[in-house]
């Protein structure tokens, strides 16, 4: 049967974004009461919630180092959140990966020497999914972060890029994402210093087109990281009006 | 500006689901019109100038419409914007150079590719040439021109709103310019729509009359109404309705329909066959016989079929033959009885007037009149409205248990219509005679020039003209009350007869890509042209990633005026005793790069194709005959395979190279042969050539042991896989041991390099197998040698290869020859596949007697080669960068299928080109000559003339006396045909004499003399009714008064030789 046309010649996407487009991002810090620290992320279709809790008093001694605190991360996907509503349980191998990815990415960017014995925990839901689940799990994870006011070295900002028909295109969705052909690379920046949190890829991608695609998804990361900055700066802006009456 | 788009679909599950898609909306979409003020077309094309924007395909994309398109008095100047059923019907006229400036909605490109793959492909195909300045406006992501679907309406609808809608946007946003745009519709519906809104609209008719230097466009309109309804038969009710598409998903899912492409019988257009998994999983075949049970299916369309009630199944086996049965049918009213004739005519199904297609029917409404239950329970019941269709049962193991007779099916749905243009001609019998009005459309029927397609329906102005041409003519719809499918005229080809029409024709009708390469492609070609040197920095000889060889005495070997020189050899003795014996094969890859045009270009031709009077090449030119081909003393890129042989030539190691070698010389295979056979001669090539010669000669006799198949004879000489060399040759029958030579060498390279690249793409290797033959395949062959005291062991090729050489009569010299061709014929087809996709017992080469094969000696003529060149070359080489092309297991396989199919094209056509310069140059001559019996036919035999190499039927029915018995009868016992007294018989392997003739009437005289077919009659033995009298054949020759001179009779041998394949068909 035939294939769908991922980039037309026109140079236009499915979903009619140009390769070099991000989708459109909108996002909001402390959204919940409760947890230390929330933000909610939607990038397109994909959409995130993430609260922070901590950093708190560890619940297993044991397994806290001394020195630092523990980053815990959970990672759950609504049974809503595709079109086919399926539940997962919570040892979803896919599922533990994408929070023990995010979870490295963090333990390295949060000063958790700062923070001795002591525990860090981020929970993540996915409400809606349309590709991307692990840019936008982190890039969330970043705003509740800095929401609870846990002391970082820089913000983090991930982007997807991949490569349809000789072009690197920038922030797969979905029906992108899924496509056998397409290679689908996550790059996460610390974007003040350009150094890479996190560098993830599970289909091939020609060695000599890697730097090309690399190239846009940063770019993509920079962009993401105004917006995320934007964000933080109108929580703030809430706050301080809060606490100004 | 962001959208969402929301539907509901259907998973694969069957669940249903709602599925939510982003949709964005711009506001930098520019036009096209290449001087638009417009500030975001300003932007856009200074964008497309800055960045030189290219498209995919490396076509500059930026404002293609031009500022003076075509102008009209009706419309003015203006811009045509087609909807999609204008595409689908018409596109044969879109394709014409004349239509430009046309505007290509979004809208119209999402619905062709939902409709037709081919005819989107197409129309991006004008796309690309930017001479046509055709623009793809993405109207569905232009924020002005993106519609809602509002409540109630279709998506149709919605899609028709939305062309009306971008015609008017357009209309607006160009009216300062004074070009207007004008939507070309023939849904009357829109049309009226249009006129509402004020959208300029015309029909496409309406539009082509401006046109006046070409009234053939008008021709060319898809017929879309079915005006000229047959009438005149009140009696036929018209095919069967088919089931709904989701009345066929749901019947072959729930395993009540199995579905399959339809193959017609090569000699019988009302015999076609499916060949399908069944729902237990095996493989079988599907009969379906007669019209009404093919229900306007066409060769190559995929069906979904219903089994019938065992009673129904055919129980004759046994090939049957019509013969031009369509002849004597003058006129429409006739049809009903020409069909019911078919239907009885013994060679459809012998004998039994109650089998016959028009009785099944009848019985089967019979049987649907009692049987026929409402729809039950939403499940598949078929449509029963007009009483034809019984409720399809499932099948399973009971009902498919074959005690007699073959498995038939009938028809109920399409899966997919797989409709091409067709080669074909105007019905000389059908062509209304005497004067007409000069302008008005006459409905003809046209005859394709393959005979499994039926006859086609057309309406032309052009009816004088075109009696006597070949023309292309494409189908646009068959629809139940027409007996025949409805078609178009695209374009004439030229005079029947006519070498360069019918060139044409065969290539067409092979489906070979014989288009000049564009443009695009030729920019691949390297920059430096024909002054292509090599360059040890650039072809990374200094970087050590290419070997220099070119200290060695390399030379190659081919037939004489060979061009495209693949391969060249080596071989040097080693101070251990060994041999270092080198196979170098052109470098092709290292010019051909992945996924560029002239890559892709080469995928899709797959193989040069070779006729008598030229050669279509897979790559161009400067590539195949000067910079790839191995000549002599120049330094040229090669990819080498090395061996160490021991003196018995069993091989010690081997590794494979990029190399650079320099061919000391370039011999023909007579060179050689005479190097070799003059002891005077002891130059270092000479003494390489008795090298390889006597190693060629060990391998050889290690491979015939191991039961390597020779069906090769000497007068014609046939390989079943020409593996090493062009197209054998006459030189080679003279000279079997150079030749042999070569190709042993080719042999053994193709066999290591499969080993190696299966080793390192254990799942992406592309191999070439060849199925050992089923037994039942030899039923026939065997039969027949039964009485000759001679029996075949099938078992193995070595078997069979040992038992073919005990075959020997010494009555008949050529009896063995016979015999091997006649073996070749029921062997299996070699393939292309990706080893991914069979398990490695599969890999076997039949023909071969080896594990394992795969094509990598002739990359400059084969892409299965030039994929073969790139596995190996990262296979041997860590730094190769390569991507999915070589890696992924679908699209490998995916790219042999075409392999194959081109393959197997490229033979036919070659066999046809042969056959058609054969007729033309018996044209007007009258042969006698002796000849062989091949094959037993229901109303025939085939007769093979060994020293022309030509093959023909002799009819033993005549089809002007139809309802005359036949004076031989097939008898199935002893497979001969027989005749009523049981004096004469005729059977496999029996001598005869026949007389070759081919008419000298004008081409278009009748139906065979267009079909250009050689006319073969018997003269010995002596059959009454069937064989020539001496009489007859005294008058005949008189008549002709050419009989072939010995100076003819050269050259048909020479003609003949050349391509001596012709006779057999793997």
């Amino acid at each position: 049967m035939s294939r769908q046309e991922l980039l037309s010649p026109e140079g236009l996407r499915v979903d009619g974004r140009r390769a070099n487009e991000l989708r459109k991002i909108s996002c909001r810090a402390s959204v919940l009461d409760t947890a230390d620290g929330s933000a909610y992320f939607e990038q397109g279709n994909t959409k995130v919630l993430v609260a922070v809790y901590g950093p708190r008093e560890a619940r297993q001694k044991g397994l806290v180092p001394h020195d630092k605190a523990l980053v815990n991360v959970e990672f759950n996907v609504a049974p809503f959140s595709t079109s086919e509503r399926r539940k997962r349980s919570k040892s979803d191998k896919r599922l533990l990966e994408v929070s023990a990815f995010v979870k490295q990415t963090f333990e390295s960017v949060i000063q958790t020497h700062v923070y001795p014995r002591s525990q860090i925990n981020i929970y993540i839901q996915l409400l809606q999914h349309d590709g991307g689940t692990l840019e936008a799990c982190i890039n969330a994870a970043t705003l509740a972060l800095v929401d609870a006011g846990i002391s970082m070295t820089d913000y983090v900002c991930a982007c997807t890029g991949g490569f349809i028909d000789e072009t690197p295109v920038l922030d797969l969705n979905f029906v992108e994402e899924s496509s056998i052909e397409t290679p689908d690379l996550t790059v996460a920046i610390l974007p003040r210093t350009g150094k890479v949190a996190l560098l993830q890829m599970e289909s091939r991608l020609r060695s000599d087109k890697l730097e090309d695609v690399m190239d846009l998804a940063v770019s993509g990361c920079k962009s993401i990281h105004k917006k995320l900055d934007q964000a933080v700066m109108a929580a703030a802006t809430d706050l301080s009006e809060k606490l100004g009456h | 500006m962001l959208r969402s788009k929301s539907f509901v679909k259907r998973t694969r599950k069957g669940n249903i689901v709602r599925t939510v898609k982003e949709h964005y909306l711009r506001d930098d979409i520019s036009c096209g019109y290449e001087q638009c003020g417009h500030p975001v077309c300003v932007k856009a094309r200074q964008d497309a100038a800055e960045h030189g924007r290219h498209s995919v395909d490396g076509v500059q994309t930026a404002a293609p419409l031009s500022c003076t398109p075509r102008d009209s008095e009706k419309w003015g100047r203006h811009y045509l914007i087609p909807d999609t059923n204008a595409f689908i019907n018409q596109i044969d006229i879109f394709e014409r150079p004349i239509i430009n400036n046309v505007v290509v909605l979004s809208t119209v490109l999402d619905e062709l590719r939902g409709l037709s793959m081919a005819v989107y492909n197409r129309v991006r195909a004008i796309v690309r040439e930017h001479e046509r300045r055709w623009f793809v406006f993405s109207n569905e992501h232009h924020r002005e021109t993106f519609i809602d679907r509002s409540a109630g309406e279709t998506p149709n609808d919605r899609n028709d709103r939305a062309i009306r809608v971008a015609v008017k946007w357009y209309a607006n946003h160009l009216s300062n310019t004074g070009i207007a745009a004008l939507m070309v519709t023939n849904d009357e519906g829109n049309l009226k729509k249009a006129k509402e809104d004020g959208v300029e609209s015309c029909r496409m008719d309406e539009y082509l009359a401006i046109f006046t230097e070409h009234p053939e466009l008008l021709d060319m309109m898809g017929s879309v109404s079915i005006t000229d309804r047959e009438s005149g038969d009140s009696r036929w009710g018209g095919y069967p309705e088919y089931l709904s598409p989701v009345q066929v998903q749901a019947g072959i899912k729930a395993g009540m329909l199995v579905q399959g492409t339809l193959q017609i019988a090569a000699y019988n257009y009302l015999e076609g066959s499916i060949y399908t998994t069944f729902p237990d999983g095996k493989e079988r075949s599907v009969l379906i016989l007669g019209r009404m049970d093919m229900n306007r299916a066409i060769q190559g369309d995929k069906v979904a079929v219903q089994i019938l009630p065992k009673s129904q199944w055919r129980k004759a086996p046994s090939a049957a033959l019509v013969d031009e049965d369509e002849d004597s049918v003058p006129d429409v009213d006739e049809k009903k009885k020409s069909d019911e004739k078919a239907a009885r005519d013994p060679a459809v199904v012998p004998g039994d007037a109650d089998k016959s297609v028009e009785g099944r029917a009848r019985k089967r409404a019979r049987v649907a009149a009692e049987k026929s239950t409402p729809a039950a329970a939403g499940d598949t019941a078929a449509d029963s409205e007009d009483g034809l269709c019984v409720k399809p049962a499932e099948i399973t193991d009971e009902t498919l248990e074959a005690e007699d007779g073959e498995i038939t099916g009938r028809v109920v749905g399409i899966v997919r219509r797989n409709w091409r243009s067709y080669c074909a001609f105007l019905d000389p019998n059908f062509a209304p005679k005497g004067p007409r009005a000069s302008n008005a459309p006459t409905s003809v029927s046209v005859l394709a020039m393959d005979r499994r397609i039926p006859k086609i329906r057309i309406r032309t102005r052009q009816v004088d003209v075109l009696a006597g041409q070949r023309i292309l003519v494409a189908i646009d719809a068959w629809p139940k009350e027409s007996r025949y499918p409805q078609g178009h005229f695209v374009r004439a080809l030229g005079d029947a007869g006519d070498k360069a029409t019918e060139t044409e024709v065969l290539l067409l009708e092979h489906d070979v890509p014989y288009q000049p390469f564009t443009k695009s492609v030729r920019a691949d070609l390297p920059s430096e042209g024909a002054n292509w040197v090599f360059d040890p920095d650039r072809d990374l000889v200094t970087a050590g990633r290419r070997t220099d060889l070119r200290h060695l005495n390399v030379c190659s070997i081919d037939p004489p005026g060979c061009t495209d020189i693949d391969d060249a050899l080596h071989a040097v003795p080693l101070p251990n005793g060994n041999f270092q014996v080198g196979v170098h094969i052109a470098d092709v890859t290292n010019f051909v790069k992945p996924n560029t045009a002239m890559d892709k270009e080469a995928a899709h031709r797959s193989t040069t194709v070779y006729l008598v009077d030229r050669r279509i090449d897979m790559l161009p030119e400067l590539l195949g005959t000067n910079l790839c081909s191995l000549m002599s003393n120049v330094d040229r890129l090669a990819f080498s395979c090395i061996w160490e042989l021991d003196p018995d030539a069993n091989i010690v190691n081997v590794t494979f190279h990029k190399s650079v070698i320099h061919s000391k010389a370039s011999l023909t295979y007579e060179e050689a042969q005479n190097r070799m056979d003059d002891p005077s001669m002891q130059d270092d090539i000479t003494k390489n050539i008795r090298n390889l010669n006597m190693l060629a000669k060990k391998l050889r006799k290690r491979r015939t042991d191991a039961g390597a198949l020779t069906l090769s004879s000497p007068e014609v000489r046939f390989r079943l896989e020409n593996d090493s060399q062009d197209p054998v040759d006459v030189e080679m029958k003279a000279l079997k041991e150079t030749n042999a030579l070569v190709e042993e060498f080719m042999l053994l390279a193709n066999i290591s390099v499969a080993q190696k690249i299966y080793e390192s793409f254990p799942d992406s290797a592309l191999l070439r197998r060849h199925p050992q033959p089923p037994p039942q395949n030899f039923d026939n062959l065997q039969h027949a040698l039964k009485p000759l005291g001679i029996e075949l062991e099938t078992g193995s090729s070595l078997a069979l290869a040992q038992s073919l050489d005990r075959a020997v009569l010494p009555s008949d010299p050529y009896f063995n020859n016979l015999l091997r061709i006649l073996t070749t014929r029921c062997m299996m087809q070699a393939q292309y596949f990706c080893s991914g996709t069979c398990t490695p017992e599969e890999f076997r080469h039949y023909g071969l007697a080896t594990g394992i094969y795969t094509h990598f000696t002739s990359p400059i003529r084969r892409y299965a080669d030039v994929m073969v060149h790139r596995l190996l070359h990262a296979a041997i080489d860590r730094q190769v960068v390569f991507g999915p092309e070589l890696t992924d297991k679908v699209k490998m396989s995916e790219q042999s299928d075409v392999l194959n199919h081109r393959h197997r094209m490229a033979q036919q056509a070659s066999r046809s080109s042969v056959e058609l310069y054969t007729n033309l140059f018996f044209k007007g001559k009258t042969v006698e000559e002796p000849g062989y019996v091949t094959q037993i036919l229901q109303n025939g035999f085939g007769v093979l003339i060994p020293s022309y190499g030509i093959e023909g039927v002799v009819y033993t029915s005549d089809k002007d006396k139809k309802d005359v018995p036949a004076v031989l009868q097939y008898d199935q016992e002893s497979h001969t045909l027989v005749s009523a007294d049981k004096s004469s018989s005729v059977g496999l392997f029996q001598r005869v004499r026949v007389v070759l003739q081919v008419d000298d009437k004008p081409v278009s005289a009748n139906v065979s003399s267009m079909r250009r077919k050689l006319g073969l009659r018997l003269t010995e033995p002596q059959i009454p009714g069937v064989s020539m009298t001496p009489e007859e054949l005294g008058a005949l020759k008189a008549a002709t008064g050419k009989t072939l001179s010995k100076a003819d009779e050269d050259q048909v041998v020479e003609l003949v030789t050349k391509h001596p394949e012709q006779v057999t068909t793997i």
